[in-house]
């Protein structure tokens, strides 16, 4: 198992009901399998689109990223800077 | 480099941070809060550790295809009334062609790679997530 650290942002951090946390996942593991548990854990996450938008220790990915102990992924809303 | 702050924007600083002897020409681009479809002001959050790494890769692209301009980038946080600045760049280079253009690259680059998160705060008290995209992803979201 290995412990990764989750963050959540605007509109997903409210169905969430929280900002960040962690969760346990079989390894080897990828950034979709992460956000599976997510999901179980934190029943407000199952609005979030099936496939959103996925940052791997700050920076952007595609779901299929592979994940270790210690990495910190985040769920991220479109975008909508400026 | 970007500066996230949650006070008004200081384009002085910025003009001071790119202009030099050498760059002859000089441009800023303001974003600014509309006051469309009552909106009273913008409430933006940002995951900031993000935002200020992906906007240093965006200025880096910015030096390698413009080796000679300088460009630099504010972004304003917390609860922006309509009428105020949330973003502001500068980009300074030997000629006015450059500059424009380095310019319109990080403007473009920030706004489809920034995570930063806007909500809508409207004069009757209702606020909305605004989704770029115009799609109905979860609760209310309206085109931008």
């Amino acid at each position: 198992m290995g412990k990764i650290s989750v963050r959540f942002f605007a509109r997903y951090a409210e169905l969430a009901g929280c900002e960040s946390s962690a969760v346990n996942v079989p390894t080897p593991a990828t950034v979709a399998d992460v956000i599976a548990k997510v999901r179980d854990v934190f029943p407000g996450t199952q609005a979030i689109p099936a496939r959103p938008l996925a940052a791997l220790n700050r920076r952007q990915v595609k779901l299929d990223a592979p994940v270790t102990e210690g990495d910190e992924v985040a769920l991220l809303p479109p975008l909508s800077g400026g | 480099m970007m500066h996230l702050t949650r006070h008004r924007l200081a384009v002085d600083d910025l003009l001071a941070e790119v202009q030099s002897p050498e760059r002859g020409g000089t441009c800023v681009f303001l974003g600014t809060v509309r006051t469309d479809d009552d909106v009273r002001a913008i409430d933006y959050s940002a995951y900031e550790a993000m935002a200020l790494e992906e906007a240093e890769r965006i200025l880096g692209e910015a030096l390698a295809r413009w080796p000679e301009a300088r460009v630099m980038l504010q972004h304003r946080l917390g609860v922006i009334p309509a009428g105020e600045a949330s973003i502001a760049i500068a980009a300074a280079a030997p000629h006015r062609d450059q500059a424009f253009t380095a310019c319109r690259y990080v403007i473009e680059e920030a706004k489809k790679r920034l995570p930063i998160w806007k909500k809508e705060m409207h004069a009757d008290g209702t606020a909305t997530w605004v989704d770029p995209s115009g799609k109905q992803i979860a609760g209310e979201f309206r085109d931008r």
